[in-house]
């Protein structure tokens, strides 16, 4: 059983090195009919640029990386000679914006032109890498984990923390991480944000009065906080996998046309299932929904003596194939717009962006069905269903980010940071991130309905920009997902998402869902705090009898799972609640003796 | 006035946070083992990886600063009782008003040969769990004597890392000096089913010391076999931690003696937790219960009658648990080893072995008096309910479903029980509620009619 464990582990690592590798093995080489442009003037003045800078009619292959730089070159050459015929001669009954070449679009041919310029071994043998790598890596990931299953069913947590993997990181490590990413993120922004300093300044005041207020205001500065990891253990494997995702991320958000080659290789299933080529999102959903069902299984292996995680965990594995993968996929193939039914917003941040709505509602019936759904959703469905199950029904129940976390993440639950002072930072910043994304969509809205994008200060075009940038981009992938080794599986669904802090103040205040505790059974021995991966530190609950009701909570169950004595159950009902989560219920269990306190 | 606390565990902890939340007294914790209160019961998870020493601490380190709780760690070598000074081993004095014994046990040992070798521990403190660690690295075998609590969980430690184990234990059937026949034959069943070399009927005869002063090797005294090994766990139990006062006023038995305040002999002085004989207990209660939650009952009861609203202390029915491996185990109320006559006994087993539910009650007046758990949680408070009601078996069937408190989407067996009954009396009981939590707190709030 072991052997067939390494052998497993050893396919699926040589999988990921050549899946890593292969970003480098194609070929390219610029012609008219690869360079993939439609627009006439554009075309023109790219092909001229890159025949006087030599990369059309270059008869040597260049590797993408050398491709690339020179692509963007001659495109930037061609912008300028646009720019600069528009202002001598500008063409007559062309808009300025269709004749001139602006940067987004850049951004688009490079990535079409250096997808469709792909030559070499790995282009030339898409099927033989296609197996190499997702291949492999399934068989590979399958039968480490598949051998699992032949082990006693029960919680096996053994060896967590001697994992240089699964250890997590010490205090100074963490700080280096969450400081260099701030500031990798805001400098990227400035650039991202055209050189305008004003938003990377204004997100850097914003964290700095976050600090002040958690250090100052909630006094945090004089204590001490618990410690993230053991002293001197720092997982040296978390730190590494944390910046490959991390790097993944980059990529995928900012530089896409240095994954083609990822993305040559499913462009037949995108086919198969759209009739369209294959976008870097394709490539994200497709190995998105591969890690959401084998590490699902992996995660009903682990938990396979428990009802509850079992169907939890199949629900996430559905709702990401069938609802947020391949039904969007389809409807593209209907020709109906790409609608992901279980995305609600303020997660779904775009929903009301005006090229959404219009989509939508250019779309016919299905289309302003969509548009109803998803405001029902987020109007009466969100309040009413988590009104009688908590927000578990949504984020470890249906949600994506919940389900990659729930099983991708399972290994890495126990990094969320426990201490009091995280508990602060998390309701500054996560409500902090609500009240952003509704102002920006407000903002947005009133400019879809007026016409104007000016309010106040601020162009609701620029708000939403730095949102999707900020909030999006860096704060749901990079931190979400690239932050796991380092701090914990839910990152962002704890200290970010906009739509877990609404879900939360539904659950905190007026919901039926709560997890009770069992009289005075607890020995306060920490597995439900250490497993909990929303970092709640469900022990001092537990151990004073008290009911838990935390707006942070998902509802995972994995508590209740770790528990060793039984304490912990997950409950809806709505008698008694407030005062069973705040009465001190020491010494005795019962009420009658409780009474003594007086 | 100053309070101090001897012993920074559970009981002692409990009482400081009880006086601080009762009073404005000065409280001061001395204790050796460690700085920080930590959770015992949770030592088996440092070693085997579950949890770092950080997480097994109940409260962070600013806890204590915070809620003006002083803390000293040293040890207290002896005890001045007529002037009220302790002696502390490095040397400082520290003067009380009053004294709370909260000093925990030790772990037995017998007088075996070989019993304080290297490569000998029990497992009580963090000690103990650094012997373990330091010579896991290439251990062949651990063979642990005596079964019970502890030893399973030191069992599972080393198994955890693969090391081999063999259970040394003197009972016939694993701890069925204290489970039921069936409940122990399960337990005995499912160690066996990990590969535990568990052999029962045996007592240590002598450990073999290899020449360097290290266990090399026990011998088993029925039959004189040698079991070669580099480890020896001796986990026979505990007992009081009172050596140290022996030599005082203190009226001492098995444990320091307390009356129902937890007074001892001597005016000021308490004792609380493992270290506490409490001479007359309720009814249904022994003198030493060396458990976590009659510790934090203590601790409480003590630090209220410190507080001038006396509270005799009553830790009301009995109540464990623990977890063998992967089955959970939990008791409320009398469930003996050996069911006396008096009483009736339902017993249902999954077909799979590793669930059961016992249920023991009056044979004259019906009244439930015990429940045993195998692999199934029930609810503490509904249970504590019934036994206290002296509910009749009958309505406790009917209603069984209130008890339950598995996760979501377990299956739940309270219908096979009330068939079971049904089956065994030529009764007709029906299984009225289905499991919902508003029910159980309706049911809870209801006082006797
Ligand atoms: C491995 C293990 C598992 C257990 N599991 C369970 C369980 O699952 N459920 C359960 O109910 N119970 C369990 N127990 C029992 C439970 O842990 C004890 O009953 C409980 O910890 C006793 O608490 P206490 O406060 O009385 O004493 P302790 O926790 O022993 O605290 C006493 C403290 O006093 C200190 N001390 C003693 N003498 C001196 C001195 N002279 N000077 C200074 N300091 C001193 C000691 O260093 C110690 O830290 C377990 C025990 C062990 C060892
Ligand atoms: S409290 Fe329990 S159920 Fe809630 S998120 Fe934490 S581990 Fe999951
Ligand atoms: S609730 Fe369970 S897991 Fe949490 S501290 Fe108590 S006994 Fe341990």
């Amino acid at each position: 059983m072991k052997t067939i464990q390494k052998i497993g582990l050893f396919i699926f690592l040589g999988a990921l090195a050549i899946f890593t590798a292969s970003l480098g093995l194609s070929k390219h080489q610029l012609n008219a009919d690869n360079l993939s442009v439609t627009n006439e003037y554009h075309k023109k003045a790219i092909l001229e640029a890159a025949t006087n800078q030599g990369l059309l009619g270059n008869s040597t292959s260049l590797s993408n990386i050398a491709f690339i730089k020179q692509l963007r070159q001659s495109m930037f050459n061609a912008q300028t000679a646009l720019n600069e015929s528009f202002s001598k001669n500008p063409p007559e009954g062309i808009p300025e914006w269709d004749y001139k070449l602006g940067d987004w679009k850049i951004g688009d041919y490079v990535f079409q032109t250096v997808k469709a310029s792909s030559t070499g071994l790995l282009p030339n043998n898409r099927n033989l890498f296609f197996f190499l790598t997702f291949g492999m890596a399934l068989i590979g990931g399958l039968l480490f984990i598949l051998p699992k299953f032949l082990q006693a069913p029960g919680i096996k947590n053994d060896g967590i923390y001697h994992s240089s993997l699964t250890r997590g990181l010490t205090f100074g490590p963490r700080a280096v991480f969450i400081g260099a990413t701030i500031l990798g993120v805001l400098l990227y922004g400035w650039f991202y944000m055209d050189g305008k300093l004003f938003w990377p300044i204004l997100t850097l005041v914003v964290i700095t009065i976050i600090i002040f207020l958690v250090l100052y205001k909630e006094k945090q500065n004089s204590l001490s906080p618990a410690k993230s990891a053991s002293p001197n253990v720092t997982a040296s494997l978390g730190i590494f996998s944390g910046i490959y995702l991390i790097g993944f991320y980059i990529l995928l958000y900012w530089a896409p046309e240095y994954m083609t080659n990822w993305i040559l290789l499913v462009d037949p299933i995108s086919e198969f299932l759209s009739g369209n080529p294959a976008s870097q999102w394709f490539l994200y959903g497709f190995l998105y929904s591969i890690i959401v069902l084998v590490m699902g299984i992996r995660m009903i292996s682990k938990y396979r003596h428990n009802k509850y995680q079992i169907v939890r965990t199949f629900s996430v594995m559905f709702f990401q194939t069938c609802f947020a993968f391949i039904l969007p996929e389809i409807l593209i193939r209907l020709n109906q717009p790409y609608f992901d039914f279980k995305n609600i917003w303020p997660l779904d941040y775009d929903f009301f962006f005006d090229w959404n709505i219009n989509n939508l509602i250019n779309s016919g019936g299905l289309g302003i069905f969509m548009l109803v759904w998803g405001i029902t959703l987020t109007v009466l469905g969100v309040p009413i269903i988590t009104y009688f199950f908590g927000k578990r029904w949504y984020c470890s129940w249906v949600c994506g980010c919940g389900g990659l976390a729930e099983t991708m993440g399972d290994p890495f639950r126990q990094l969320s940071d426990k201490s009091l002072r995280a508990w602060k930072y998390e309701r500054y910043i996560i409500h902090g991130v609500l009240v952003f994304a509704v102002f920006m969509t407000l903002m947005v809205l009133y400019s879809y309905f007026t016409g104007s994008r000016d309010i106040l200060f601020f162009n609701s075009d620029v708000v939403r920009k730095w949102y999707g940038f900020l909030i999006g981009s860096a704060f749901a992938g990079i931190v979400g997902t690239g932050f796991y080794p380092l701090m914990g599986n839910r990152t962002w669904c704890r200290f970010g998402c906009p739509l877990a802090a609404y879900l939360g103040l539904i659950q905190k205040y007026k919901s039926r869902f709560r997890i009770t505790t069992n009289g005075g059974q607890c020995i306060s021995c920490g597995n439900c705090s250490t497993y909990c991966e929303m970092g709640i530190d469900v022990r001092h609950y537990a151990q004073r009898g008290q009911d838990i009701v935390r707006s942070s909570c998902v509802g995972c169950g994995v508590c209740s799972a770790v528990c060793p004595r039984g304490v912990l159950r997950l409950e809806n009902g709505s008698t008694d609640i407030s005062q069973r989560a705040t009465e001190l219920r020491t010494i005795h269990i019962s009420e009658s003796e409780v009474k003594i306190l007086a | 006035m100053h309070i101090a606390i001897i012993g920074n565990g559970i009981s002692g902890v409990t009482a400081a946070r009880w006086l601080r939340k009762l009073s404005d007294y000065k409280v001061t914790i001395i204790s050796s083992e460690t700085q920080h209160f930590y959770s015992r019961p949770a030592l088996m998870y440092l070693y085997m990886g579950h949890m770092r020493f950080e997480d097994i601490k109940p409260y962070e380190d600013w806890f204590w600063k915070k809620n003006r709780l002083d803390l000293i760690q040293d040890k207290v070598t002896s005890i001045d009782f007529n002037s009220s000074v302790l002696h502390l081993e490095k040397g400082n004095l520290v003067h009380y008003d009053k004294l709370i014994l909260a000093v925990g046990s030790k772990s037995n040992k017998f007088g075996w040969p070989g019993q304080d070798l290297q490569r000998v521990s029990g497992l009580y403190d963090l000690h103990d769990l650094q012997n373990m660690e330091k010579y896991s690295e290439g251990l062949s075998r651990a063979v642990i004597v005596g079964g019970g609590l502890i030893g399973i969980e030191m069992a599972e430690m080393f198994h955890s890392r693969k090391i081999p184990v063999t259970l040394l234990v003197r009972e016939s059937s694993y701890w069925d000096n204290v489970l039921p026949e069936e409940e122990s034959a399960m337990i005995t069943r499912h160690i066996r089913s990990h590969h535990f070399d568990l052999r029962l009927n045996v007592n240590l005869q002598e450990i073999e010391d290899n020449g360097q002063g290290e266990a090399c090797a026990v011998i088993i005294k029925e039959t004189g076999e040698r079991i070669p090994c580099q480890y020896v766990g001796l986990t026979p139990g505990v007992s009081p931690n009172v050596e140290f006062l022996k030599a005082s006023d203190l009226n001492i038995g098995k444990g320091i003696q307390v009356n129902e305040y937890l007074e001892t002999n001597i005016k000021n002085v308490y004792a609380i937790g493992d270290c506490a004989e409490v001479t007359h207990p309720i009814e249904g209660r022994r003198p030493i219960e060396a458990i976590w939650y009659t510790g934090r009952m203590m601790g409480e009861t003590a630090a209220r009658t410190i507080c001038g609203k006396k509270a005799s202390y009553n830790p009301g029915i009995w109540f464990n648990s623990a977890k063998f491996l992967d089955i959970e185990y939990q008791v409320y109320g009398h469930v003996p080893n050996k069911t006396p006559d008096h009483y009736e006994t339902l017993y249902w087993e999954h077909q799979n072995g590793e669930k059961a539910i016992r249920i023991n009650f009056d044979k004259n007046s019906n009244a439930v008096v015990g429940f045993n758990l195998m692999g199934i949680r029930y609810r503490h408070e509904v249970c504590e309910k019934w036994l206290k009601e002296k509910t009749p078996v009958s309505t406790v069937l009917q209603d069984l479903s209130l008890a339950n408190f598995d996760p979501e989407f377990y299956k739940m067996y309270e219908q096979d029980l009330v068939d079971l009954y049904n089956q065994k009396t030529g009764s007709d009981l029906k299984l009225k509620s289905k499991r919902s939590l508003n029910k159980v707190l309706q049911f809870l709030k209801k006082s006797k009619a």
